[in-house]
């Protein structure tokens, strides 16, 4: 009885999940890369281009210095600058590094952007919630495999 | 009350201007007697040679304000501070001049905070509130209110140029390793501790903010950014926040003991309230 109940659970949800986004805890790691996109939605480099400066979403830029993006005045340099980074690591590898990076680089201070539990003691209105939606990171790493040297 | 200090002038030695990557090398002092923004660094600080004042990694703009007391901002409460000091308040028709004759005469207590008294970790506002509640019968300040910082501010003067020595060992052991479990613990949304930019990346920037070792040497700090002074606990709630972790409660247990620990951090380094950071 319960086995049938779950068969059709899973028929339905299949479904639903042709059109919807992966959760952040059904994302599948193999060494710190993440090979099958988050949406069915392609990522638009452009918005991704937004997302890595906005202050509010992505932020990337308080960390990495980024050559295409010479209006900006202030580049961090906690991180290594992403100039020509779409060059150096495969599409699977940087949804890997963007979604936790700590898959990647162990015990790194890069923020996990698709993970939505497992922080201690985070603000009442973050809590439970991701920094980015799938859709968001899809499309920031649209954006970084146009950064090529 | 007279305060000398407020008519001391402060200069600038052989400060190098436009290093962005590294703290400033630069040396801050005071009528002529060098004030220490930088020591070695204490033995359980294991990851760090030095410890540096924030005051290093400022800008030229924001370090010169502190060379002159007339130009530091700060000193507008440092002089409330004095009003407050003198002012009678409370059931038993005291002020803390009644007591304190010479704010001098708390010379060497800054440096010392927090202290363990009989089991319980006491940081100066605790005292300032102490005196208020237990002998004046004056309602507490808020902990890191205007009221409370212009005094805290005023007291810590007093100690200006000595160095930082607050004990960490014997009954303040288990708030030093309170203090140090929190500065190491990942929190927040960001999931970051202390450590991971006030340690690992100091020197570097962080968009338009050049991080500093996030010392306390200089606390309470005028900051340019909210043009008043603000308490260690103030500062710890803010970096909290940024990385969108809940913050302690300002003045509870969390709080005081990583200011011991940061205190202890910056055993060596000098006191140097009022500081003006941005
Ligand atoms: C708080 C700092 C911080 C933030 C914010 C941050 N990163 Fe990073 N990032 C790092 C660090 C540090 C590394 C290097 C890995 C390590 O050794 O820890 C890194 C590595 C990377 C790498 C690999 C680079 C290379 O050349 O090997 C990529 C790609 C990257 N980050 C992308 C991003 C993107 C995209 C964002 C925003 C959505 C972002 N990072 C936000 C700190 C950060
Ligand atoms: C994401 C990075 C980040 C984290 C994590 C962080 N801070 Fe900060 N902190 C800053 C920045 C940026 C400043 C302002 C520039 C500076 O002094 O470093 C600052 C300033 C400070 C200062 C003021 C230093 C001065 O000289 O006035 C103190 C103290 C401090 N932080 C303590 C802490 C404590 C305690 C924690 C952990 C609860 C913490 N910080 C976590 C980024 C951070």
């Amino acid at each position: 009885m319960k086995k049938i109940f779950m068969i059709t659970a899973v028929s339905v949800l299949s479904v639903t999940t042709a059109f919807a986004d992966t959760a952040p805890s059904d994302v599948v790691f193999s060494d710190g890369a993440v090979m099958a996109s988050l949406t069915t939605v392609s990522g638009d480099a452009a918005a991704g281009r937004d997302i890595f400066k906005n202050r509010k979403l992505g932020n990337c830029l308080a960390c990495h210095m980024n050559d295409d993006m010479p209006k900006q005045q202030f580049h961090g340099e906690v991180g290594p600058p992403l100039t020509g980074v779409g060059g150096r690591w495969e599409e699977a590898e940087l949804r890997g590094i963007v979604t936790n990076a700590k898959m990647m680089f162990e015990g790194t201070i890069m923020p996990g952007f698709y993970i939505d539990s497992g922080y201690e003691r985070p603000l009442k209105k973050f809590d439970g919630k991701s920094i980015l939606s799938a859709q968001q990171l899809e499309d920031v790493v649209a954006y970084l495999l146009t950064l090529k040297d | 009350m007279e305060l000398k200090t407020l008519l001391t002038s402060m200069v600038i030695i052989g400060f190098s201007a436009g290093l962005v990557s590294a703290q400033a090398d630069a040396t801050l002092a005071v009528e002529g007697e060098v004030i220490s923004t930088s020591a070695s660094a204490p033995a359980f600080a294991e990851n760090l040679d030095t410890v540096y004042s924030g005051w290093r990694f400022r800008k030229l703009e924001t370090r010169s304000l502190q060379l002159d007391d007339f130009d530091n901002p700060a000193f507008v409460f440092v002089d409330k501070g004095i009003d407050l000091f003198e002012k009678v308040d409370g059931t038993e028709g005291k002020a803390c001049a009644s007591c304190h004759e010479d704010v001098e005469d708390f010379a060497g207590l800054r440096p010392k905070m927090p202290r363990v008294e009989d089991g319980t970790l006491v940081t100066m506002e605790n005292l300032v509130n102490e005196c208020r509640t237990e002998r004046m019968g004056a309602e507490p300040w808020k902990y890191s209110g205007g009221q409370m910082t212009a005094v805290t501010a005023l007291i810590g003067l007093q100690s200006r140029g000595m160095s930082v020595n607050v004990a960490f060992d014997g009954d303040a052991a288990p708030f030093f390793e309170r203090g140090q479990e929190l500065y190491y613990q990942r929190v927040g949304q960001l999931d970051m501790s202390c450590s991971n930019c006030h340690e690992d990346n100091y020197g570097v920037m962080i968009r338009a903010d050049h991080l500093s070792q996030g010392q306390i040497n200089g606390f309470p700090t005028y900051r340019l950014k909210n043009a008043k002074l603000n308490s260690a606990h103030a500062r710890f709630k803010g970096c909290m926040k940024n990385i969108r972790a809940t913050p302690y409660k300002e003045g509870g247990d969390e709080f005081k003991a990583l200011e011991l620990y940061l205190a202890a951090r910056g055993n060596g380094l000098s006191v140097e309230t009022p500081s003006v950071r941005n």
